[in-house]
């Protein structure tokens, strides 16, 4: 299975933990990290399970998140 | 050589307003403008122009809105009712600054009033109208060849100051038939870019058309561009007509078809010795309040006529202050002032 | 452990048609995964120096802020009369407009039938959320029966106030619509659907199909007086039971 993992941009995250919610792989959680607008943000509490499916992204409405996989050999 | 045709007034300012390049216009049925926007139905699509019967006045100047910001010449029509309903529109034109055109073929009102001529409008014409701190330039006709020039003049206005500007006409002027000479039409591809329309952001920058701004300072800066525009249209756009003032005694201030009533009533005083004059604003917004002023203190009385209780009224008496007497004379609900009623009126002034 | 992405590639990014500007909603809104999917739609089909966007009055008021393309506010209500004037005027823009249940559905509810009756060839989003959330958490055309909101602090009575109104049926009986969808946001799949009928959407204007509406139920966490995942469950589970999903008109 190749390996995924995410970039939350903290500043644009509200900490509304939709994609905490949508991590098929409980991957997500929140950091108790407050960025300048006071707002808990996301992050990778498990990133050994990310697989890059970009559910998080899909639902984060600020678009805080960017997703990444591993290069699968051809 | 062009030649003279006999038109309608409500279809020569429609033929004035194709022949200013208008590519889109959009209205709702009232009357007596209905003649216009059959004009615009006919004319409009076979010249590969947008004509579209808007479900109300307010989703007409909305549209009037939306093919303004997309940058093309565009009018909208309707009578005073109608006119009530495209007051949201009209504000947000001017505070987004949008040219577009707008015809008031005024009727007796208030309420649904009739349909009979009247110039009951002015306030809402020249003092807003709709909300916020604007003005639009406001064109009266008197007769209806002048209200075809005025038609073309008015896209023209509205376009070099990016505001809204009105036509007011009203019922007798939209139904008469006068003899006219048309314009010759303008190029549409001639006129003058309008680099900050909504026309894609191909190469630039977005173009983002407003009229908020939830920060004070910034809506005070908007505020006060526009204010500086209206100053510059003050300084610039004033057109007022005086007939036989140099040596009169007395004028009459009217404007419209009130003016044209009384062009007449100044031949029939003349012809009886009284050194009647008339002064004419042909622009109510700017009022040419400065012209009427040194007019004021080379007379005795200026009479003020108007198919109102008293609106233009106002701003003569304002321009005139104390240096003349400024009596008044008006009908209302639709009645037409004659030339006899008139020049009783200034018989009462006179001697 | 943590992972480099050097050695990985990037398979979900901001869409470059989105400016780099914060988003106003609150957090858990779902009119930012909409902003997003509208982005994204623009950035696939390629349209975005030909696209221009009208915003509404509410929420989505600073709607023009989030894309790289030309865009309008306008009076409430208006928006679709609007577009209607801005296509009419240049039929070869792409023009979206983007309102919320009071502007669509209450205010605006002539312009909103009349530029669906005629089958302008736009493209409008309508955003159900059953409450006004700008002006602190109204009742919208749109509350469910028994909802409470600041002007119905008892719960709407069906008795004063009337039903929730189905506006997207309304349209949909119309003649002239080649696409009337209800979509949502609350989980990945809704998502994803959603995306689907917005680029759909976007689609049948560019291939001059005519008039589509994507009806979009979304969540007010803040003025529902929810967690935004807990107001995700809400549409779910009691908002889709007033409002069905699916496509209601589809003729392109």
């Amino acid at each position: 299975m190749p390996k995924g993992t995410v970039l939350v941009d903290e500043e644009r995250c509200k900490g509304c933990g939709l994609c905490i919610a949508a991590c098929p792989q409980k991957v997500l959680g929140f950091s108790g990290r407050l960025n300048r607008s006071g707002y808990d943000v996301a992050c990778m509490e498990r990133p050994e399970s990310c697989l890059g499916c970009a559910f998080c992204a899909l639902t984060c409405p600020d678009v805080a998140i960017e997703v990444y996989r591993e290069k699968v050999a051809s | 050589m062009a030649k003279r045709v006999l038109m309608r007034g409500n279809e020569v300012i429609a033929e004035a307003a194709i022949r200013a390049g208008c590519q889109c216009y959009f209205a709702y049925p009232i009357t007596p403008q209905a003649e216009l926007l059959e004009h615009m139905a006919r004319n409009m699509p076979r010249l590969g122009r947008t004509f579209v019967q808007a479900e109300s006045e307010v989703a007409a100047i909305s549209m009037v809105h939306g093919a303004s910001a997309a940058g093309v010449r565009t009018m909208t029509s309707s009578s005073s009712p109608g006119i009530s309903l495209k007051m949201e529109g009209i504000s947000y034109l001017a505070g987004s600054s949008l040219p577009a055109v707008i015809v008031n073929v005024v009727r007796g009102g208030p309420g649904l009033g009739n349909i009979a001529p009247a110039q009951c409008d002015y306030f809402q014409a020249t003092k807003g109208g709709g909300h916020g701190d604007y003005h639009m330039i406001v064109l009266a006709p008197s007769t209806v060849p002048e209200a075809g020039e005025l038609t073309m003049l008015a896209f023209e206005l509205a376009d070099r100051y990016r505001t809204p500007v009105m036509i007011l006409a009203d019922g007798m002027l939209g139904q008469m038939m006068e003899p006219v000479l048309l314009p010759d039409p303008v190029d549409p591809a001639a006129l003058p870019a309008k680099p900050w329309a909504a026309t894609g952001a191909k190469g630039r920058e977005p173009n983002i058309i407003l009229s908020f701004d939830l920060d004070p300072e910034g809506l005070r800066r908007m505020n006060l561009e526009l204010q500086a525009r209206y100053r510059t249209i003050r300084e610039k756009e004033v057109r007022h007509e005086e007939t036989e003032t140099e040596d009169a005694e007395i004028v009459i201030a009217a404007h419209g078809t009130v003016a044209r009533i009384a062009k007449s009533v100044v031949r029939m005083a003349r012809a009886e010795g009284i050194r009647l004059g008339l002064f004419r604003p042909i622009t109510v917004w700017p009022f040419p309040y400065e012209p009427l002023r040194a007019l004021s203190s080379r007379v005795e009385t200026v009479l003020t006529v108007e198919m109102s209780a008293g609106q233009m009224w106002e701003d003569v008496r304002l321009a005139v202050a104390e240096r003349a007497k400024t009596p008044f004379y008006g009908e209302l609900g639709g009645v037409v002032p004659t030339p006899k009623g008139i020049l009783r009126e200034v018989k009462r002034h006179v001697g | 452990m943590s992972v480099s992405v050097e050695r990985m590639v990037k398979v979900f990014e901001r869409p470059r048609s989105l400016t780099g500007a914060h988003s106003t909603y609150c957090p858990g809104c779902h009119h930012g995964i909409l902003t997003r999917i509208i982005g994204q739609t623009i950035d696939d089909l390629g349209i975005v120096e030909r696209t221009v966007g009208i915003a509404p009055v509410g929420c989505a008021v600073f709607a023009y802020r989030w894309y790289r393309c030309d865009a309008l506010q306008v009076a409430h209500g208006r928006a679709s009369a609007v577009a209607t004037g801005v296509k009419r005027a240049r039929p070869d823009l792409v023009v979206f407009a983007y309102q919320g249940d009071g502007d669509f559905a209450s205010i605006g509810t002539a312009e909103s039938i009349h530029a669906a009756n005629r089958g302008e060839n736009i493209t409008v989003i309508f955003v159900n959320n059953q409450v006004y959330g700008m002006t602190g958490g109204e009742m919208a055309p749109t509350t469910l029966v028994g909802q409470k909101t600041t002007t119905t602090p008892d719960g709407r009575d069906p008795a004063l106030f009337g039903y929730p109104i189905r506006f997207s049926e309304m349209i949909a009986q119309l003649e002239a619509p080649v696409y009337v969808t209800r979509q949502a946001l609350f989980d990945t799949k809704r998502i994803q659907e959603t995306t689907k009928a917005i680029r759909k959407a976007f689609t049948n204007q560019v291939e001059r199909k005519g008039y589509s509406l994507v009806e979009v139920l979304a969540t007010c966490p803040t003025n529902w007086h929810m967690k935004p995942v807990e107001a995700n469950r809400h549409v779910a589970e009691v908002v889709t039971k007033v409002f069905p999903l699916g496509d209601l008109v589809n003729r392109g």
